[in-house]
């Protein structure tokens, strides 16, 4: 069973048997605006919790994504970087960025859950 | 009784001439604002803390015969002799219908760099042509729109590699047979960011370890060195190979691209564009395309508008110091786009034929003067050349440069025997038997330029024979009899929005009028023919108009002393933060490195601050847009063992006057700290405050807003910097020219000791004309503009940010946010809105996101500034129609602006408002009026599928 919880930065991170998958939220490309390029970590980089993982650009923006958890990078998503796109059209689904594989799950009680994290943009 | 007849003489006609409001219109604009007279709102929008007593003191105005007069006495003590020089400038001939067309048209020269690029098409266009003619020529899949100089691009280059690539070494190798300029200037930017530069033989540096290598090819001697295995072995060891080339050259070498370059770059001033005394020049800029996104520079690139039609823009801006700051790729904005569209436009003019004519005819007379000078007992050091031979003459060599001199030519001295011999378009046969006769001591030869033409071979390898194609595109073929040409020129202006049409109301751009009596001495011979490495006796001229400007500019500022070699604002900002890192490190402070930076301040503050080698602290703003003094002081009482420098821009970049800047300042001063003014806005203080006296140890003046030289779309412009006492001493020198800097000067920040010096004379005339009354008078005016916008749009929009009496500096701040909630208009709609009545938008989403900010500089009169007024008053009322759903969303003359004339003709009109109200939305457009060529450009579907050269040549017959 997955559990998707955000961080205050607007990355996501879908838990599934110790993996994350993490992207960036609905509110974090509707700010963005058109995303035109994602640079997207090696697989095998370490990622530090709150460390640089990527990055995302629109036409008038560029933003660091920040890893919401330490761990190891086992999978890229190389579809994202031919069709920068999908970060508008489908966020949570097929534009995730990375899997991390993560290495201390104590990390994780300082994220929010959705209706948390709802909240939290409510009040941006 | 007469008029007097000095009242008859008109002596302080241009003043009234260069300031839009007449005096009656003034007396209006002062009462909407609520104030008496000129002197009475300065009372109330200046702060009295830092208002001069009495006006700083330039001089009587004069008039425009006056004072070309007085330049043209000047301009006449230089000698204009035949410089064969060389050294990365060389002199060429600028096609008459290009100097006419475009270096002295204002529809060329006044518009401003490309952001809106659906009434930028025309320059746009041209700028694309420029990055194919240095893609074909250089032989590389990506450039760049220009940089400022060769010697600066190769600084850039070497950033560039190291960003790049993924060597751990911090050693930049330079081959020794780069310019000097070049090399120097390498070593000023590599030290502030600890990287080594380790200058030697290419054979010996390929030895060693390095992450890039820089050759020069030619080089500064003019040898011509088959670099491939050299670049292969680079390779190997994970070593970028940068190129430092001319483009004249590549029309016959085998091109860098060829034989394993990764970045190549250079000057394009040969390519028809004026010696000038050092600048202004465009350097072009070529990378492989792994470095698309890391590259310096405005790229210019191709996308669809919202019809689908193929249309330009500048591409991939997220690179640049206005998005990313700090983290920047450069603090590179002004470029040189008018002297790179004339390069781009030489190309056009003379396509590659015409371009290998020329190359051809300039290396068969190197040739042939190098055959001569072997049979007068002679041996050029360089067998291989393009243009360039050098010669040892041992111990003659002085003998040679005095009958050089004698006749009026100037060779270059190497100072070790050698003397380099440049040649180029202008050289003739006459004047290779001339230099024989130099050489040789001897009138009569016994052999001819004629004679020894078929015995001689060329002097290129054959392993370096260019064999590939260049400028195949049908703009390089198509426009080759002077009515296309003129016609093509034309074809291109009219489709941009430039100061000769409307109002470019930019904030922090002051785009004022850029005189014509200011800029007709630009062309003059006596500036535009002279070699920045002239002996000095020849320069004379240019050093009385240099020594005056600077007196000026100090009197206007309050500083001790000025240098006017940074060539853009963004290196007048690097030049300052290096002067103020040298006068640290002369006290043993070299750990401050720590540079304050308010939350407001223009990207490129720090970006510069990063390339000087400094951290940057962000420092905040309070909710009046003012720099929140706790935070300051807190911060700088924080980093008070490190602290080297505040980045200020003062009136602040929200267009207000803030009235703590004294206790700003002290507050730096008193944590060890120095004062860096941005002076982007000092048009809103000339004449009424100095900041060398209220608080400042540096500041930059972008002559290219408050001294009138113009935008020419994207560059060129100036950024000299004034410095207090202290600091006068570590003003930049220069490796090849005497006096100039301070004694204890840092490196060259540019190529040329003076920047782009021929024009300089612009900023001299406009300060002459206007005299010590004119300058002050145009700063009230200045401020009085932009209030009466404010006060005139109050009803509809709310300006952000005021002073503490409600008044605006030079420019304002709408607000335009909370129509984005009522009617999900944006600014980029009130943008494009704008252009269909003829306007170039304000400058958006800077300091504010989602805001206009606008300045309308004291060169607009009431009635245009009247006719912007109805514009934004219009489309507000247009936006009240969105917010009540009398337009649909989606379908509405904002959100479907630009209208251009196929929408007009269109069979069908499918929309809320009529044909008229969409594209004349006030009545002065029925009789004049600009279309736009292009709809909206989708700006995503560029940057996603990034193509930056011209179209491919099956477009051409496809549109046919």
């Amino acid at each position: 069973m997955s559990k998707i919880l955000f961080s205050e930065d607007h990355e996501y991170i879908r838990i599934e048997n110790g993996v994350g998958t993490v992207g960036v939220t609905d509110f974090a490309q509707k700010a963005l605006g058109d995303v035109v390029y994602v640079e997207l970590p090696k697989i095998g980089a370490t990622l530090t919790k709150g460390g640089q993982a990527g990055v995302v650009e629109s036409v008038k923006s560029a933003s660091e994504l920040y890893s919401p958890v330490t761990g190891e990078v086992v999978e890229i998503n190389a579809a994202l970087s031919g069709d920068p796109a999908l970060v508008n059209t489908d966020p949570l689904g097929q534009a995730w960025f990375f899997k991390v594989k993560i290495a201390n799950e104590n990390e994780l009680t300082g994220l929010k859950d959705e209706a948390a994290y709802n909240d939290y943009i409510k009040g941006l | 009784m007469p008029t007097p007849i000095q009242d008859l003489e008109q002596r302080s006609d241009f003043i009234r001439r260069h300031i839009g409001p007449s005096e009656s219109d003034i007396a209006a604009m002062l009462r909407a604002v609520g104030a008496t007279s000129l002197d009475d709102l300065t009372n109330k929008s200046v702060p009295a803390s830092i208002r001069e007593k009495s006006t700083p003191a330039i001089g009587e105005p004069m008039t425009e015969h006056d004072a070309l007069a007085l330049l043209e006495s000047m301009a006449k003590q230089n000698k204009v002799y035949r410089s064969l020089i060389g050294a990365g400038y060389y002199d060429t001939i600028t096609p008459n219908v290009i100097l006419r067309n475009v270096l002295q048209n204002p529809g060329w020269y006044t518009a401003y760099t490309p952001y809106q690029p659906e009434i930028s098409q025309g320059r746009l266009e041209a700028m694309i042509n420029f990055q194919q003619v240095t893609m074909d020529l250089t032989g590389m899949p990506l450039a760049n729109a220009s940089m400022l100089d060769e010697a600066t691009s190769a600084a850039e280059a070497m950033t560039l590699a190291k960003r790049v690539g993924t060597s751990t070494s911090n050693v930049f190798l330079v081959a020794d047979d780069c310019h000097p300029q070049t090399i120097a200037v390498v070593e000023t930017r590599a030290r502030p960011l600890n990287i080594e530069v380790v200058v030697g033989k290419p054979a010996d540096l390929i030895e060693k370890d390095g992450f890039a290598i820089l050759l020069q090819y030619p080089g500064t001697s003019g040898a011509v060195v088959d670099y491939g295995a050299l670049a292969a072995k680079a390779k190997s060891k994970n070593m970028a190979v940068a190129v430092a080339t001319d483009l004249l050259a590549l029309t016959l070498l085998k091109p860098p691209g060829e034989w394993g370059a990764d970045i190549v770059f250079g000057s394009a001033q040969r390519f028809g564009v004026p010696l000038g005394y050092g600048g202004p020049h465009a350097a072009f800029f070529a990378a492989q395309d792994a470095y698309k996104r890391s590259i310096p520079g405005r790229i210019v690139g191709v996308s669809v508008d919202s019809k689908g039609k193929a249309a330009y823009r500048l591409a991939l801006q997220t690179r640049e110091q206005h998005i990313r700051r700090e983290k920047a790729t450069s603090n590179i904005c002004t470029a040189q786009v008018l002297l790179a569209n004339i390069a781009a436009f030489y190309a056009v003019y003379h396509g590659p034929e015409g371009l290998k004519t020329i190359a051809t005819r300039t290396h068969r007379l190197a040739a042939i003067f190098a055959e001569g000078l072997r049979k007068l007992g002679f041996s050029s050091t360089n067998a291989s050349f393009f243009d360039t031979v050098t010669v040892d003459t041992g111990s003659h060599a002085q003998e040679i440069l005095d009958r050089a001199q004698a006749k009026e030519i100037n060779l270059r001295d190497f100072g070790d025997g050698r003397i380099g011999v440049s040649f180029d378009e202008r050289s003739t046969r006459d004047e290779v038997f001339r230099l024989w006769q130099v050489f040789s001591g001897k009138g009569a030869l016994g052999f001819s330029v004629e004679a020894l033409d078929a015995g001689v071979a060329d002097a290129i390898p054959q392993s370096l024979k260019r064999t590939s194609e260049y400028l195949q595109h049908p703009t390089f073929h198509q426009y080759r009899s002077e009515t296309e040409m003129l016609r093509y020129l034309r074809h291109l202006e009219q489709k941009d929005i430039a100061l000769n049409r409307s109002m470019i109301a930019l904030g922090s751009c002051t785009m004022k009028l850029n005189a014509t009596a200011e800029m007709i001495p630009v062309t003059w011979p006596e500036f535009g023919s002279m070699h920045p490495f002239a002996p000095l006796d020849q320069a004379q001229g240019y050093k009385l108009m240099l020594k005056d400007l600077e007196a000026k500019l100090c009197t206007l500022t309050g500083f001790a002393a000025v240098t006017l070699q940074p060539n853009a604002g963004s290196q007048g900002e690097y030049s300052g933060l290096l002067v103020i890192r040298a006068y640290h490190e002369s006290k043993g402070e070299q750990h401050r490195n720590i540079c304050l930076i308010p939350s407001s301040a223009h990207g490129t503050n720090p970006a510069t601050a990063v390339m000087a080698g400094m951290e940057v602290v962000i420092t905040g703003c309070d909710e009046n847009g003012n720099v929140d003094l706790n935070d300051l002081r807190a911060k700088a009482t924080q980093h008070k063992d490190k602290l080297a420098a505040l980045m200020v821009t003062y009136p602040s970049t929200h267009g207000v006057f803030e009235e703590e800047i004294r206790e700003i300042c002290q507050i730096i001063h008193d944590n060890g700290g120095q004062v860096y003014m941005d002076g982007a806005n000092f048009n809103a203080l000339v004449g009424l405050a100095c900041p060398g006296k209220f608080g400042a140890d540096v500041m930059h003046m972008n002559l290219h807003k408050t001294f009138c030289i113009p935008h020419g779309g994207g560059g060129p412009g100036m950024g000299p910097i004034g410095v207090a006492e202290h600091l006068a001493p570590f003003l930049p020198g220069h490796p090849l020219v005497g006096g100039v800097g301070g004694e204890n000067a840092i490196g060259p920040v540019s190529a040329a000791p003076y920047g782009s010096a021929s024009i300089l004379p612009i900023s001299w005339v406009y300060i002459t004309l206007m005299g010590t009354e004119g300058l002050k008078r145009a700063t009230q005016v200045a401020i009085l503009n932009a209030n009466y916008i404010a006060k005139k749009l109050e009803k509809h929009y709310v300006t952000l940010y005021k002073g503490k009496n409600g008044y605006v500096a030079h420019e304002c701040i709408l607000d335009t946010r909370p129509l984005k909630t009522s009617a999900n208009i944006s600014v980029d709609d009130i943008a494009k809105r704008l252009m269909d009545f003829g306007f170039h938008a304000p400058t958006m989403s800077f300091p504010v996101p989602g805001t206009l900010m606008i300045e309308p500089t004291e060169s607009e009169s009431k009635a245009e500034l009247d006719r912007f007024i109805e514009a934004l008053t219009v489309i507000r009322m247009e936006i009240a129609k969105v917010e009540k759903g009398e337009y649909p969303q989606g379908n509405n003359p904002l959100q479907l602006a630009p209208h251009t004339l196929s929408d007009l003709t269109a069979d069908k009109w499918e929309r809320p408002y009529s044909r008229h109200d969409g594209a004349f939305p006030a009545s002065h457009l029925v009789g004049d009026k600009y279309w736009p060529p292009v709809n909206r450009i989708d700006h995503a579907a560029g940057d996603r599928n990034l193509i930056c050269a011209c179209p491919p040549i099956e477009a051409y017959s496809e549109a046919a």
